[in-house]
């Protein structure tokens, strides 16, 4: 039964050049402690060729100017773990999480899907690498010979069946302690060989087992089992929680929103890319941005910055997410330069969409989204989309909702759908009768009004001088009420009155509101 | 040899082709020269170019207006003008509500932010497929000049995120109804940009003459040519032609004054005004424009009633 390791070297540094990829070709270190007592956690490659080693003060660090320095961040291993985990899932559905740094795989069956056990190797660390990750990959019959091989070799190793013994025998025995949490139970057993003058695996796995249980006990045989690449334990699934996000603490605020879309871009071609891994889409994004003048205030409204971009289908384009992102910024400014970002997109199953050929075009929900945000920026907010009437009988009562692309519909939902959210009975035109149109005025324009024998006779608004005329002809008055047991109660007389103008005679709506004793032109037929 | 200027400019220079004397052969040899130039072989004769396909036609829903233009074409601009009270808004309205019940994605631009969701209702518009932009002085209006002032401001980091700092200066100043139609025609090339529309209604009969007027040519050619080779009708709706010749179809709309049914009566009634009711208007239409149609079909006219909503 193959199995696989995937095991990232240098994990909080790989977690931090994961959010910023301009830094892998240069000496990066992680510390880790407080302020003054900093010490080195880890550091690359180049950062190791430049002398660091992990234990080194901050300052003993500072003295060399081309090593970049960075704070450990638990919530960028986190989210790096996260990928990680993404990616062994999108080969094998039984995954171990054996440690932060370090994933087990089953691969058994898997090579009628992706090939041969050396292939998937290389697919895996190919994969590993578009999340960001520089990975050890190795793939051995056994979980140990792959534990120790991805730990000891770097790249893509694949350990030949029945000869683990011989492939891992010129390991130095620290490997077999890679990943163990027990350092001081290590040290005795390092210390130990050190004195034997054991420093190979091969060295190790020649000792006699008799000898060598009296002397270390079990521990030692189980070492000893380990380096001969024998199989111990099994395998131990786990099954993670679907969470989506990204965190980034910024090293400086920043002001602009250029430079923040940088950083958007960057944790959502992430995410997108987890997302892919596990053939899920994005239904909704939560973007958190913690601001500078709220660490010293209390109140967490001036701390957190929220804001929730509901799709109304699931997305997978991170170019679509940022410029959405980057138009509700836009038009709601976080106030304060931004300190850190959280950025967490909830799945969900990718649309089934088949376009028919009969089904009239309708526009693309990406395209949409994005031309609804542009408007929304142009007209201000709740001000596009698709009315709904709401069931009162108060005039001028609906509510604008969310354009969404709908559904093909049958007649009657149709019919339905027209007086939405109506209680009263829906209103729709009968078979060649056209309905004549009303215009409404927003606000209402308040007039003047000359009565004779109880019924208007002239019209003039008291701002615009434009409308004024003679009534010619009224219908009315119609009384109507409701609300009266709110605040905002309604009582209005309605009247139909043509007014002759300048341009002709003009049909309005007449109304008298009797609590508060105004005429007001509340609209023109038309 | 009239026709030698423009020829010269239009082909290749003869300055160094030697040409006979004699005037007959002077002509065909020129004109083989013309011929046989390698800049006009791929002009083809007006004689030869191809009839444009007749485009497809978007109903109405009014049998009258259906009748004397075929409907909307897609792919073009057609206009409604006419005054207030003439019924233009109701061929909007009937126009819209046809195009939803065909499962089509209809827009409303409304530049006075007019539109009637009752009316609409009473009309049969869907309003599942109904965008409809508001334009006006919102309180977030302010966010089209943010985005200038973030532009701006970009030499002072240090305000450009605060959501205080942005004044709408420039804009304090602009009228109303300038501001409408700009963002009416921002708004307008957006969703031609997005595609996938069956109607795009641009209505601009609540915004003055004078400012409608000031509407570059430009912007209707750029709105014809976003159109042009879609499925979309591109609708506009104003108390005056307005598109000038980018228009395909200009309908004319006017209420005849004795259009006026209260009651039984065309005339102003002596019944008490209590007694009376506002039923339908009579609409005359006239196509003032219709550039499908070789012969010009200005007279062409037909009339139709609207009926009035009464409240449920």
């Amino acid at each position: 039964m193959p199995f696989a390791c995937i095991y990232v070297p240098d994990f909080p540094v790989e977690a931090i050049l994961r959010a910023e990829p301009d830094l892998r070709s240069k000496a990066v270190a992680v510390v880790e402690g407080k302020p003054l007592l900093e010490k080195i956690l880890e550091g690359n490659e180049n950062a190791r060729r430049a002398g660091i080693s992990a234990g080194m003060t901050k300052l003993q660090v500072e003295l060399c100017d081309e090593v970049i320095l960075r704070d450990r961040s638990e919530l960028q291993e986190s989210a790096a773990h996260q990928a990680l985990l993404d990616c062994a899932q999108s080969f094998s559905p039984r995954v171990e999480d054996f440690a932060p740094d370090t994933l087990l795989l089953d691969l058994s069956g898997l090579d009628k899907l992706f090939g041969p056990l050396p292939k998937i190797a290389r697919e895996i660390s190919r994969h590993a690498t578009e999340i960001g990750m520089e990975t050890n990959v190795a793939v051995a019959s056994t979980l140990e010979s792959a534990l120790l091989a991805a730990h000891g070799f770097a790249g893509v190793t694949v350990v030949p069946d029945g000869k683990e013994a011989e492939f891992l025998g010129g390991l130095p025995v620290e490997v077999l302690f890679a990943g163990d949490a027990d350092s001081k139970n290590s040290e005795e057993f390092l210390g130990t060989f050190r004195r034997w003058g054991v420093r190979k695996f091969r060295d190790l796995a020649a000792l006699p087992e008799i000898a060598l249980t009296e002397r270390l006990g079990q521990d030692g045989l189980d070492l000893q089992r380990k380096a001969r690449g024998m199989g111990m334990r099994q395998l131990v699934p786990c099954d993670p929680p679907l969470v989506f996000e990204e965190v980034i603490e910024l090293e400086y605020p920043i002001v602009l929103l250029e430079p923040l879309a940088f950083v958007l871009n960057r944790m959502l071609e992430q995410l997108c890319a987890r997302l892919q891994g596990r053939a899920l889409a994005a239904q909704e994004l939560k973007l958190e941005l913690n601001l500078e003048n709220g660490r010293s205030e209390t109140d967490a409204a001036l701390t957190h910055f929220q804001r929730t971009i509901r799709l109304p289908v699931p997305l997978l384009d991170p170019k679509t997410f940022l410029k959405l992102l980057q138009l509700d910024l836009k038009a709601n400014p976080p106030g304060a330069p931004v300190v850190k970002v959280h950025l967490r997109i909830e799945p969900a199953k990718p649309r089934p969409a088949q376009n028919g050929f009969f089904i009239p075009a309708s526009p693309e929900p990406e395209k949409l989204e994005l031309t609804l945000a542009r408007i929304n920026g142009i007209v201000g907010n709740g001000r596009v989309g698709s009315p709904a009437l709401l069931d009162t009988h108060r005039r001028e009562a609906f509510e604008i909702r969310h354009f969404t692309l709908s559904e093909s519909t049958s007649g009657s939902e149709r019919r339905l759908a027209g007086s939405a959210g109506r209680g009263r009975p829906a209103l729709h035109r009968q078979t060649g009768e056209i309905i004549t149109g009303m215009r409404i005025f927003r606000p209402p324009i308040a007039v003047r009004v000359s009565h004779r024998n109880g019924r208007p006779s002239h019209v003039m608004s008291r701002k615009r001088r434009q409308i004024s005329g003679e009534v010619l002809w009224a219908a009315g008055p119609w009384r109507s009420s409701g609300d009266w047991w709110e605040q905002d109660a309604w009582v209005r007389d309605e009247w139909d009155i043509a007014v002759q103008e300048q341009v002709g005679i003009v049909l309005y709506r007449l109304i008298h509101d009797l609590l508060t004793s105004e005429w007001l032109l509340e609209g023109s037929y038309d | 040899m009239s026709f030698l200027p423009c020829s010269w400019n239009a082909g290749e220079s003869l300055s160094s082709t030697y040409l006979p004397a004699g005037p007959t052969d002077k002509k065909t040899i020129v004109l083989n020269h013309l011929a046989s130039s390698k800049r006009l072989i791929d002009v083809r004769p007006a004689s030869r170019l191809e009839v444009r396909p007749r485009p497809e036609m978007l109903s109405t829903s009014i049998a009258e207006v259906d009748a004397i233009t075929g409907g909307l074409p897609r792919g073009c601009l057609s206009e409604i003008c006419g005054p207030a009270s003439s019924g233009k808004t109701s061929v909007l309205l009937a126009a819209i509500a046809a195009a939803t019940q065909r499962d089509e994605t209809c827009v409303l631009l409304d530049a006075s932010d007019s539109f009637d969701p009752e009316s609409g209702a009473a009309a049969g518009v869907d309003f599942r497929k109904l965008l409809w932009v508001r334009c006006g002085d919102s309180p977030l209006c302010n966010s089209v000049s943010s985005v200038v002032k973030d532009f701006d401001q970009r030499e002072h980091p240090s305000t450009s995120l605060k959501a205080g700092s942005v004044t709408p200066d420039i804009h304090r100043k602009t009228k109303t109804s300038e501001r409408r139609l700009e963002q009416v025609l921002k708004t307008t090339d957006l969703v031609l940009q997005s595609g996938g529309f069956g109607l795009i209604a641009l209505d601009l009969a609540g915004i003055p003459e004078k400012f409608v007027r000031r509407i570059p040519l430009a912007s209707w050619f750029r709105f014809q040519r976003a159109v042009e080779h879609t499925k979309t009708a591109l609708l506009v709706m104003s108390e005056f032609a307005c598109a000038q010749t980018c228009a395909t179809v200009v309908l004319k709309l006017s209420a005849p004054s004795t259009s006026l049914r209260a009651g039984s009566s065309h005339q102003p009634s002596a019944k008490p005004s209590h007694a009376q009711l506002l039923q339908e208007i009579r609409v005359d239409v006239e196509v003032a424009r219709m550039r499908m149609e070789r012969k010009p079909a200005g007279s062409v006219r037909t009339a139709f009633v609207t009926k009035a909503v009464r409240a449920g």
